[in-house]
């Protein structure tokens, strides 16, 4: 690998870059109109300009991107996270083109990006999965059956129409009690909206946890390189995330981290890649969500604690090199934490704020590491995403790290735009993340916490 | 005649998704909050209402373009 082309932007292109540098590669960046003058597009050996703002004309034109890596006479494409990081036909394309493409094979990308195949492949793997039916329910299965399913699943749960989707088409039964009545509602609801009854159980997890698995494999050695709680979340996305998984007994960690090694070896799986579990910490029990195929954005505190550069493991790896680790090699040290810097108001619903950031000082010191595309007079587009930084601590214990971070975030300033920041700065200071009483939807049901921070 | 001005900096859609129908083309009667379109700021979609009701005399943005605040989206010609 001579020159890398990164189909991405922001901090993640920055990122890239900088791994890129340090083992002599070269770097090419491609960027829409509104990023010609961005910090990655400055940071790159070569920019190349593939389309106007939008990302479908931009950073999702496969053509335009593909052109662009002919014509640099780039060798390689790492795709970041986000836009064309988990689409397998570019994926496709890039090796078609006789290119070298940092991640797994596309076959691996498009079955975990297929709900169902990769639920299946879960299960085979020996990855837990979340109670239920396995399956539909009979449709002659009301009365005395459906209760006998019901209770081997456990209160509460929910009944989902198997032709639902997106939120829709979802009921909870609490207790024994209204399982019946709820059946009954479910069926017809879903007969209406969808033109098909046929319903399923699922175990529902009323004060879940997400924690997830870093996996490392070069199609047939695989390591994980421990776990992350990304449970703090706002609209389902992740705002903090930490490394290890805190308050998890050693069973279910156990438990994790070895399915999800077995479930990479099972797909022979190459690069980083990354297995998400719903955890239930009043039953003590996980689930499998996915797998994401990709580099994670909070890849930055499995670093920290492993001390290991994973864009430099993706780059060695999609260049063929064999995996250098086994996993006794890996040593987790400390403990670290991860805010994404949003350009966002907590205030009005968490809605985006672009604008022209005129002021900006990033917090320095031991263990305190920014990663960021922007810089003070940089102007937050309203074209992509709101993440304008990760703040990311280490430190060797999660309180001395929660103290650390608390430190950093008093010493951030960002003025122009609203951002997280403020947010965040409670929550750090808050006694449900010290305790990890938390859960992900702790920022929208839990009294006072977005008011405080107006 | 009555302006709709999008509020926000963003891409506009004149449609609620690929597939389907816009959500109000010029003869078409619109009443005060009803949607005429959407904008996209950060991956977030905000829907444009219309303040009055009327005929809808133009739609003034092209299907993903990008708008700044204070462009005006469509003309309505109020009751």
């Amino acid at each position: 690998m001579r020159k890398l082309l990164i189909a991405n932007r922001g901090e993640i292109a920055v990122r890239i870059i900088r791994t890129a540098r340090a083992m002599g590669i070269a770097t090419v960046v491609v960027c829409s109109e509104a990023d010609r003058d961005s910090l990655a597009a400055r940071s790159a050996d070569e920019a190349v300009v593939v389309g106007p703002p939008p990302a479908p004309a931009s950073y999702l034109n496969q053509q335009a991107i593909l052109d662009a890596a002919r014509v640099t006479g780039a060798d390689a494409v790492h795709p970041g996270y986000g836009f064309l990081s988990e689409n397998a036909d570019f994926a496709k394309r890039v090796i078609g083109s006789g290119l070298t493409w940092v991640g797994p094979d596309p076959d691996a990308i498009r079955l975990m990006g297929d709900k169902a195949a990769a639920l299946q492949a879960a299960r085979g793997a020996g990855v837990p999965v979340l109670a239920g039916s396995d399956g539909p329910l009979p449709s002659d299965a009301d009365g005395d059956d459906a209760l006998a399913v019901a209770r081997g699943i456990g209160f509460p749960l929910v009944i989902k129409a198997a032709a639902g989707g997106g939120g829709r088409g979802i009921r909870l039964a609490r207790e024994e009690a209204e399982f019946a009545g709820t059946l009954g509602l479910a069926r017809s609801e879903a007969k209406s909206s969808f033109g098909d009854d046929t319903v399923y159980l699922e175990r529902f997890v009323d004060r879940a946890r997400h924690v997830e698995v870093q996996i490392l494999g070069d199609g047939s050695r695989f390591v994980h390189l421990g776990d992350r709680d990304c449970t703090m979340q706002r609209r389902s996305q992740k705002i903090i995330e930490e490394a290890p998984a805190p308050l998890l007994p050693d069973a279910v960690r156990d438990r994790i981290r070895d399915s999800s090694v077995a479930l990479a070896r099972a797909c022979g799986y190459s690069g980083v890649g990354t297995v998400e579990f719903l955890y239930d910490p009043a039953r003590e029990e996980v689930a499998f969500i996915e797998m994401n195929t990709r580099l994670q954005v909070e890849h930055p505190v499995t670093e920290m604690i492993t001390g290991l550069d994973l864009v430099a493991e993706q780059l060695r790896i999609a260049d063929g090199e064999p995996l250098g680790w086994t996993q006794d090699d890996i040593m987790l040290t400390g403990h670290a934490f991860e805010c994404r810097i949003n350009a966002e108001d907590p205030a009005r619903g968490f809605f985006p704020s672009p604008g022209q950031i005129t002021k900006l000082t990033w917090p320095e010191g031991p263990g305190i590491r920014v990663d960021t595309g922007f810089e003070q007079g940089s102007v937050v587009t309203p074209f992509y995403d709101s993440m304008i930084a990760k703040l990311v601590v280490h430190a060797p214990a999660r309180d001395e790290a929660i103290e650390l971070m608390a430190t950093a975030l008093s010493q951030l300033t960002v003025e122009g735009i609203a951002t997280t920041a403020g947010l965040q700065q409670t929550l750090f200071g808050s006694p449900e993340l010290a305790r990890v009483e938390h859960y992900t939807t702790f920022i929208e049901t839990a009294p006072g916490i977005l008011e405080v921070t107006t | 005649m009555t302006q709709i001005v999008s509020p926000l900096p963003g891409v506009f859609y004149t449609k609620p998704g690929p597939d389907k129908d816009p959500f109000v083309l010029p003869g078409d009667r619109v009443e005060a909050g009803q949607a005429i379109g959407m904008v996209e700021v950060m991956k977030q979609f905000t829907e444009i209402r219309s303040d009055v009701s009327g005929t809808v005399v133009s739609v003034d943005v092209a299907e993903g373009d990008t708008v700044m605040p204070g462009d005006v989206l469509a003309v309505i010609d109020e009751d």
